[in-house]
């Protein structure tokens, strides 16, 4: 067991492209830390950095303290799990766990001994001598996982271990994983493409986005204070709303209707830009802060804004109701958020002139219908659409955003 | 007739699957063997008739030069191939050759094989050179080979034994065709052996490298086993070719000096002694040889279980 410090590791490849800025990260000992993005953002290549699978180009790998960038990936004892499972076809279940074992000459006792207490742990002790080919799904990855912990090492690298798994399954496999780390307190990094992972599953999550670090933080800090769009964008689902916004005086127009400015906002703005003048900002709303305006409390009214808007349709989900409205107007734009377009296909983010919203199940909200809703305005976030910063931050970090 | 019972047998076999598929499967298995058909005829034609003919023809004395003499001897002529001497002692030339040539092509073709499959640059370039000699006719390069050999003008013979005649001795001579096989043919094993190769995923490398694997037990551990069907294919294909072989002897020796292999003699017997019973014995006994090869080999096959080993590609 180790800590791993990135210190401004880099990756440049030979043709110039350049798939990892200046990563500085420092992992605990024991720590469950998730890489995510989306394709293409620098995670994958991060992790075989620390397998030592790719070459540093510049920076810095310590593990345990030490410099292992010129070190084989046999020598810096950590154990991978991939998202191919990459078990060896030749080789029993039993073989394949017992590998990594033999390879380090040990006693064949000890080996057994080992594998069979993995085994147990993971549930494949009736699989041992059957072959990856003759099992499902599951069972493999369980393998891929049990040829890891055999060896106890320094660290366990895992790369999208859960991706080929069914929907339900992976759910599981989710829990069985945290579990298992909890359990054996080993330093884990683990790369996802999959936000509900990477929120479910980590101690703390760093966002990449096309090579640079986004924001570092556990999952509740990131939900709660993105620091940009993109991070605002990319963790939650359904992800945040985002509507284009206009800051005046004392108040912003939105295309839901002009908002009061609230102390707390009125301050982010004095804060982030020159006084006065109308000023150009995106404002994000999660759908959770939202409520059908008949059923807020009279406590709560007043730190809110109501609307009215014609109801798209409405998703049930029995704890509550997804219901979305149709905006009229402009849609935010911004870098941040193309990106986000880019790497949903669409699907994800709310569809043009929408609104997500989620309200309480007793809600009567109807499609079809206008409805009255509610926006918690303490929740809301203001992004400058120029570089996409969150301004409404309170700790506010300079110089985090690499733009 | 045999069609349709080729037919009926699967489906008697699997009673559930009958009640759904059968229709349409014994169409399309109909359809299966009628396209098969012209292929089959093809190939009775050309390759059983000989076949079946040259047995007929071992079972008789049938020399051309005394054709009146013609007559069914049974096993007789079994008998005399295998209880002579030159028999043998060209059995024991084959399988030298064929043994001595096809281990150094394995290992030979398996180093260019791994050259090739990493090479970055220049990948076309790199593969093209390599295949070179097994694009030149062999008999082409066997005699360039006999003039690199000849003493005095000969490069080879002048560098290596500028006081010897290798090709005039049976050991020299051995060598000499063991090599010409091995240059002519390793660009083949390579080609074999870089399609099993390709069948390596990276990640089971890369999870090698991570388990603690060096670079030799990466190849001896993963990339072997994964790739041994790849490996068992070409060696099946060149061994059963060396063991037929006949234009560097041919063209380097003529089979002089005890360098003779069964091809040879049995040409020699055949189309120089016009014997075509003691010709056609020794053709079969070649068939037979190759064909147990052959059988030693699927046999094998059989225990790699190809198929049911590629559950880490998906």
């Amino acid at each position: 067991m180790a800590d791993i410090v990135l210190d401004k590791v880099s990756k440049k490849y030979p043709d110039g492209t350049v798939a990892v800025h200046d990563v500085d990260l420092e992992i605990a000992d024991g720590e469950f830390i998730i890489l995510v993005g989306p394709s293409g953002c620098g995670k994958s290549t991060t992790l075989n950095m620390i397998a030592g699978l790719e070459d540093i180009s510049s920076g810095e790998l310590r593990i345990g303290g030490e410099r292992v960038n010129d070190r084989a990936p046999k020598d810096r004892d950590i154990a991978m799990v991939f998202q191919s499972y990459a078990l060896y076809p030749n080789m029993t279940v039993r073989e394949n766990m017992a590998f990594p074992l033999r390879l380090a000459k040990m006693d064949r006792k000890v080996v057994d001994e080992k594998v069979g207490e993995a085994a147990r742990v993971l549930e494949l002790t009736d699989y041992l001598d059957r072959r990856p080919a003759n099992l499902s799904g599951g069972q493999r990855q369980r393998v891929a996982m049990g040829r890891a912990i055999v060896r106890s090492p320094k660290a366990f690298l895992m790369d999208e271990p859960l991706s080929n798994l069914d929907a339900k399954l992976r759910v599981q496999m989710r829990t069985q994983v945290s579990r298992l780390q909890k359990q054996l307190g080993t330093t884990t990094v683990y790369v996802t493409h999959d936000q509900t992972e990477a929120m479910t599953l980590g101690d703390r999550v760093v966002v990449m986005r096309g090579g640079y670090i986004q924001q570092v933080g556990d999952p509740q800090t990131l939900y709660d204070q993105p620091r940009n769009l993109f991070v605002a964008g990319f963790i939650g689902s359904p992800a945040m709303n985002f509507l284009p916004a206009e800051a005046e005086e004392s108040l912003l127009r939105t295309p839901l209707g002009d908002l009061p400015l609230t102390d707390r906002l009125r301050a982010s703005l004095a804060r982030t830009g020159p006084a006065g003048g109308a000023r150009q900002l995106i404002v994000g709303v999660r759908p959770e802060h939202f409520e059908d305006a008949a059923l807020v409390e009279d406590s709560q009214r007043p730190k809110g804004f109501e609307f009215t808007a014609p109801v798209d349709l409405v998703e049930s989900m029995g704890s509550d109701k997804y219901v979305y409205f149709t905006v009229e107007g402009q849609r935010a734009s911004a870098a941040d958020l193309e990106d986000l377009a880019a790497d949903a296909g669409g699907a994800d983010l709310p569809p043009q002139d929408s609104l997500v919203t989620r309200l309480s199940a007793e809600s009567r909200v109807r499609g079809g219908a206008d409805a009255k809703v509610w926006m918690n305005l303490d929740k809301l976030h203001l992004f400058d659409p120029s570089d996409g910063r969150n301004i409404t931050l309170t700790e506010d970090k300079p110089g985090a955003h690499a733009d | 007739m045999s069609v349709q019972e080729k037919v009926r047998i699967p489906a008697r076999r699997s009673p559930r699957t009958k009640a759904v598929l059968s229709e349409g499967k014994r169409q399309e298995r109909r359809l299966g063997w009628l396209l098969c058909a012209p292929a089959a005829i093809v190939m009775v034609a050309v390759t059983a008739y000989p076949i079946i003919y040259s047995v007929w023809l071992s079972l008789q004395r049938y020399d051309l030069k005394f054709p009146d003499q013609k007559e069914f001897v049974g096993l007789a002529n079994y008998a005399t191939v295998l209880s002579n001497g030159y028999w043998w002692s060209a059995f024991g030339v084959t399988a030298l050759i064929t043994v001595i040539s096809v281990t150094a092509e394995l290992v030979l073709g398996m180093g260019l094989a791994l050259i090739m499959h990493k090479t970055v640059v220049g990948r076309g370039l790199v593969r093209t050179s390599a295949l070179i000699p097994y694009g030149i006719v062999t008999v082409v390069a066997a005699f360039s080979w006999r003039y690199a050999w000849t003493p005095g003008t000969g490069y080879l013979a002048n560098l290596v034994t500028p006081d010897g005649a290798p090709l005039t001795e049976r050991a020299g001579a051995l060598a000499i065709i063991v090599l010409a096989e091995i240059w002519k043919t390793t660009p083949f094993m390579a080609l074999l052996l870089m399609a099993g190769l390709a069948l390596v995923p990276d990640d089971l490398l890369k999870a090698a490298s991570m388990d603690g694997a060096s670079w030799w037990q990466r190849f001896t551990k993963v990339m072997l086993p994964v790739m041994k069907p790849a490996v068992l294919v070409a060696l099946l294909f060149r061994t059963l070719d060396a063991f037929r072989v006949f234009d560097n002897i041919y063209v380097l020796t003529a089979g002089a000096n005890e360098t003779s292999s069964v091809s040879m003699i049995a040409y020699n017997n055949l189309m120089k002694g016009l014997n075509l019973g003691i010709g056609s014995t020794m053709s079969v006994l070649i068939f037979l040889t190759v064909a147990i090869i052959a059988f030693i080999f699927v046999k094998l096959f059989g225990t790699a279980a190809p198929g049911s080993d590629d559950g880490t590609r998906r």
